[in-house]
């Protein structure tokens, strides 16, 4: 691992330059600096900020620190008892150290577990732009069929982010020009020209909390992760169900996708297929095949378009039952 | 040893300037809030309830620095990327992976190794159960395992014995012992092993 310096922040009001990290849990850091991925002259450990809170918000929803460890927030009482779908979502992801370790602000901005992002004897586009993307035409089981390029198709490793996503968080953070709020719908980039740029905070911006909506009244959810293990994986595919029903119609649903995409994956077009529907399978399916319509496989991920059909049917049929 | 050139790199107030390895130097006006500090850092861990004071590089992990500086053997190198769970070690209460950790972020941190679990020559419970069930065979993960069962006596987990497997999922082993290791964590909990529903209904 390259030396660094190591400073502790003591206010968010931190200034990065580009080659300093801001150091949370560790668990995505530490790991690729290790494999000389990541090579930060200068760690900002910002452990000490005050921002380890879950809290209501005026409106009925929740405040989530960006230091709360995803062990936290997934024991959390009224996210067990109203966000049923992200204490599922993080308790689904790593294992217990790591949840006790990982943070909310660092699961979202957690880097893809693509084999060739990771090993920094092959070319990468995201970790040293126009070098190749050998996932192309290489080992590409693990990789997304939906939202990639030509450039890259590594998937969004995140669980936590999928079950945001379908919740319709909103990130906020602060940087050299002040606050601001960012719908995590509109967080997250697709690869295109510029898989190196992942997401749209600027460098010198720091995720402070993200902010849960109140839920509707009468409001179920569920993620369903599937996958090579039972346990302690990242997932082939899964799905982020958030729905309410009236009767027997779909009221209002919203479905979120993980390790079929390039960032977690909402689907509208799934959920425009359901929305003021009765809840039933012949609707799921239709909605299913809505969602992965533009899926483009590739040699050994072409699986995932079936697996992702089937997970978002499966939530759907458990959630509504 | 390029990398180690960057180890030289300190804090200046001069502008940004490349330094002779091509690694650019930040001026710390850049950071107002975060405080400065060169390599090896002075650190004091808190490990088993001894104050121990080191000097160490930034980079040093956790685990590192209790198996090469304070000779705490017990907490075992496996993979050293979080995958494995043998470097488990309880930070103020709570397991963690020490190999995913850099010593000079914990402090403030009360420290638990294998080392420091046993109490007035009694060992813990979840020791005890290890024997009983003969829950390891090589023992290179048995540190771990330990450390992660014992944590998670006071975890929200349900009582089934798929409930500790979930649980104790971030610790592997080699030889496969699991289903000893089950049993063991659940006579720590003071359920019967073999227990495969839900007894809250």
């Amino acid at each position: 691992m390259q030396a660094f310096r190591y400073t502790q922040a003591k206010t968010v009001d931190v200034a990065l330059d580009p080659g300093q990290r801001f150091l949370a849990g560790g668990t995505t850091l530490v790991d690729l600096m290790k494999l000389n991925v990541e090579t930060p002259h200068s760690v900002v450990d910002i452990n000490l900020l005050p921002l380890d809170r879950v809290e209501p918000t005026p409106d009925g929803g929740l405040k989530v620190g960006a230091l709360v460890r995803n062990s936290d927030l997934a024991n959390h009482a009224d996210v067990k008892a109203r966000y049923t779908v992200l204490s599922e979502a993080l308790l689904s992801g790593a294992s217990p150290q790591l949840r006790n370790m990982a943070t909310t602000g660092g699961n979202l901005l957690q880097r893809t577990r693509c084999y060739y992002y990771r090993d920094i004897n092959y070319a990468c586009n995201k970790r040293e732009p126009g070098s190749g993307c050998p996932a192309q035409d290489g080992f590409n089981r693990i990789h997304a069929v939906l939202g990639g390029s030509d450039q890259c198709v590594a998937t969004h490793p995140s669980d936590m982010a999928v079950a945001m996503m379908a919740l319709e968080a909103v990130v906020h953070a602060k940087g050299a020009k002040g606050e601001r709020q960012i719908a995590l719908e509109n967080f997250y980039l697709t690869p295109g020209t510029t898989p190196d740029k992942e997401n749209v905070l600027e460098p010198d911006e720091l995720i402070t909390y993200v902010t849960l909506p109140r839920p509707a009244a009468g409001t179920r959810s569920h993620y369903l992760k599937l996958r090579d293990r039972a346990q302690y994986e990242f997932a082939l595919a899964s799905a982020a169900v958030v729905v309410q029903v009236e009767g027997s119609r779909i009221r209002r649903v919203r479905i979120a996708l993980g390790g079929v995409g390039t960032k977690p994956w909402r689907s509208k077009e799934a959920e425009a297929v359901l929305e003021g529907k009765p809840a039933h399978t012949k609707n799921f399916e239709a909605a299913a095949a809505a969602a992965m319509r533009g899926a483009k496989p590739l040699k050994y991920n072409g699986f995932k378009i079936e697996l992702a059909k089937q997970a978002i049917v499966r939530t759907l049929s458990m959630v509504t039952a | 040893m390029a990398q180690l050139g960057a180890a030289g790199v300190i804090a200046t107030a001069a502008p940004l300037t490349h330094g002779a390895d091509g690694f650019v130097e930040a001026p710390t006006a850049d950071a107002p809030a975060a405080e400065a500090v060169v390599d090896p850092v002075p650190v004091t861990l808190r490990v088993n309830g001894v104050e121990h004071h080191l000097m160490l590089e930034p980079r040093v992990t956790l685990l590192d620095a209790l198996r090469e500086r304070l000779n705490l053997f017990g907490t075992k190198k496996g993979c050293d990327h979080g995958q494995c769970g043998a470097c488990t070690v309880h930070v103020n209460g709570r397991r963690v992976n020490s190999c995913l950790s850099f010593a000079v972020m914990h402090q403030m941190d009360e420290i638990t190794t294998i080392e420091g679990l046993a109490k007035d020559g009694e060992l813990h419970p979840v020791q005890q159960a290890f024997l009983d069930h003969d829950g390891f065979q090589c023992g290179y993960c048995t540190s771990g395992q330990i450390m992660s069962g014992a944590a998670l006596l006071k975890e929200p987990i349900g009582p089934t014995d798929h409930d500790v497997r979930a649980a104790m999922s971030g610790n592997i082993c080699r030889c496969g012992a699991y289903s000893n290791i089950v049993a063991a964590v659940q006579q720590a909990r003071d359920w019967p092993s073999g227990r495969t529903r839900s007894a809250q209904s």
